[in-house]
């Protein structure tokens, strides 16, 4: 059994790079091969068609797409995403000082919102169809549909505006102490648990209650366990798995939300810089980040799924 | 015979929260029409509908209808200077206020309407149609279709909706058919996902198998005996498609990549006055309010129709 699981986590990691390799392609197709000719847009309508030829060979743009497609993607293996068209830096070197920051937000935020959200969802599944239940259901689902930026909005108003506690922006070398480390990471972090709270909160309610209608807690039930017993001795541990899994795909709702807190205050992090190369349409830095995006991404799902194999007690065996 | 998917698909945030429960049959009582006497349509609604349903269907038709009559009703012309005051308070003659260049808040968002909820509702059906297309192909086709295709939407889905947006931006720049087209695009794995899955069910059930042996062709199955039956659920799937379009294109307006000046949807307006927030300006507040209340009530509504269809079939 044991060689099964280990097959089933193999098969897994194949497809995930199976599915990197497809992102790749599509990314590669979107920027690099269907909006046309780069070196004509750089050069403008007056170019010469020697100048234009020239720069086509130097961008590389006169070889077949396949073999363009291959030696992007055999650069990006190795770590060269190439140079970035509007200051000349290397993209990789633009990444790496900006990653580290988007890490520290997105990890921040998890250690927020998963407790809160575990909470949240485990104790609406067991005191289901109650009125808690039905106003956390109701407030779930508006906090999910509400925009991260009219939450940004509002936070920003209440807490740096009216109160004046926090500041509206984030500049990080002013961290010098707890203190403003807190200051400066409380309203990001709290606009993107907001979001990620209500997904998580109602997948795990999902999971709990689907263990609570199979016939091992009906008999728990009829032997005369407390409804607190039930769901901490009996049903928790057999959601660890499916929990574990809705955790890592709520947090993947992270990429997505990134992408309009950091900008909204002014974060120095990975979608900022993405959003800013989108306005500037320097396509070297839009692929690396939206590279480094997909496998972060597909990371965590592959996470996910191992959780839900790792923890099931018949293939772990 | 029916070929099932050889790995699961990349499960997705998204498409998962809304599957998720499946406890309400039980939890509710289940709605069974038991009095004998005839309803009028009026009582027939109401009881169809919760409390917050009703209110969630009353707001998205509001919308609705403010995106068809909008300008029509717009007390001053969309771009028209009208006060001299910037960023207004609520007054009788600007009843939300006035705008950073002193333009009337209600005509904006009146107008801006028209680009919420018409591109959102243009990409949520096409989203909607193309992911039930490849659905529906990959489940009645089987095995290679299936497994190219579903190789191809879980690559797409992998790249998250705001990130693949701004990529396709990036190459293209942003105009209105390319949002839409755009917003789409990101939202056509998910109907593609949920659509193969209610075709492989409904694939496995007796009446298409005699269909089958009948030796009708996989055309005649799709149209008569498997869409009919996927439209239901496919309908709560477009509302929520719709959600998240509208979520997708306004965080775009918002970072001044979507609906691009003179035009503006309700992200831009709160981009364009994001400089009133320090006053509390209602051209700042109103615009997301109205965003949030478009897609809560979209969301309640949503809700609603599948508490009670649940019920509906256990009954």
């Amino acid at each position: 059994m044991k060689a099964h699981a280990q097959r089933l986590i193999a098969a897994r990691l194949g497809l995930a790079l199976l599915t990197l390799l497809l992102v790749s392609a599509i990314v590669f197709g979107v920027t690099g091969l269907l909006p046309g000719d780069a070196a004509q847009q750089a050069l403008g309508q007056a170019a010469t068609p020697e100048a234009v030829a020239a720069l086509r060979h130097q961008f590389g743009l006169d070889q077949p797409a396949l073999q363009r497609y291959g030696e992007w993607l055999f650069h990006i293996v190795t770590g060269n995403f190439g140079t970035s068209m509007s200051n000349n830096l290397p993209v990789s070197e633009l990444i790496a000082t900006r990653l580290p920051n988007s890490l520290v937000l997105a990890g921040l935020t998890a250690v927020v919102s998963v407790p809160i959200a575990l909470l949240i969802g485990i104790t609406s599944a067991m005191f289901r169809g109650s009125l808690l239940d039905r106003v956390l259901n109701v407030l779930t689902l508006s906090t999910v549909a509400v925009p991260e930026f009219l939450v940004a909005t509002i936070a920003v108003l209440i807490f740096a505006v009216k109160l004046r506690w926090l500041p509206a922006l984030s500049y990080l070398s002013e961290v010098n102490s707890f203190g403003a480390l807190l200051r400066i990471y409380a309203m990001p972090v709290m606009t993107l648990c907001c979001v990620i709270v209500a997904q998580m909160a109602r997948m795990t309610r999902a999971a709990v209650l689907d263990q609570l209608n199979s016939s091992y807690v009906e008999m728990a039930i009829l032997k005369g366990a407390s409804p607190v017993r039930v769901v901490l001795r009996h049903v928790l541990p057999n959601t660890v798995g499916p929990i574990a899994n809705a955790v890592a795909l709520s947090l993947s709702y992270l990429f997505g939300g990134v992408v309009i807190v950091e900008s909204i205050f002014n974060y120095p992090g990975l979608a900022s810089l993405m959003v800013d190369a989108v306005t500037n349409r320097d396509m070297p830095l839009v692929q690396g980040c939206v590279m480094v995006f997909c496998a972060a991404y597909l990371a965590l799902v592959l996470i996910a799924d191992l959780c839900q194999i790792v923890s099931n007690p018949r293939l772990r065996r | 015979m029916i070929s099932r998917p050889t790995h699961p698909p990349v499960p997705h945030a998204g498409t998962e929260l809304y599957d998720a429960s499946r406890d309400e049959a039980v939890a509710e009582a289940p709605v069974v029409d038991t009095s004998p006497v005839r309803l009028n349509a009026l009582q027939r609604l109401v009881q169809r509908f919760s409390v917050l349903g009703l209110l969630g269907l009353l707001i998205v038709l509001f919308w609705l209808l403010v995106a068809f009559v909008g300008p029509l009703v717009a007390p001053y012309k969309g771009g028209a200077l009208t006060s001299t005051e910037i960023f207004g308070r609520y007054s009788a003659a600007y009843p939300l206020g006035t705008d950073y260049l002193g333009r009337d808040m209600l005509s904006r968002i009146l107008y801006g309407a028209r680009y919420t909820v018409g591109l959102a509702l243009a990409a949520a059906m096409l989203a909607s149609t193309i992911g039930t297309f490849f659905g529906l192909l990959a489940a009645v086709s089987g095995r290679w279709v299936d497994e190219v295709l579903s190789r191809l939407f879980d690559a797409l889905i992998s790249i998250p909706s705001k990130v693949l947006a701004l990529v396709v931006i990036a190459a293209f720049g942003s105009s209105i058919p390319m949002l839409t087209t755009v917003a789409a695009l990101a939202y056509i794995p998910g109907a593609f996902r949920i659509s193969r899955s209610l075709a492989l069910n409904l694939m496995g059930l007796e009446y298409v198998q005699v269909a089958r042996a009948r030796g009708e062709g996989l055309l005649y199955i799709a149209r008569v005996e498997v869409l009919p039956n996927m439209i239901h659920p496919m309908l709560a799937d477009f509302g929520l498609r719709f959600v998240f379009i509208v979520l997708l294109l306004s965080g775009l307006s918002f970072l001044g990549l979507g609906v691009q000046p003179p035009n503006a949807d309700w992200g831009s307006l709160v981009r364009e006055n994001i400089g009133g927030l320090s006053e509390g300006a209602p051209a700042v507040l109103m615009p997301a309010v109205a965003i949030a209340t478009l897609t809560i009530g979209m969301n309640l509504l949503i809700d609603n129709l599948r508490r009670r269809s649940r019920s509906h079939g256990d009954a």
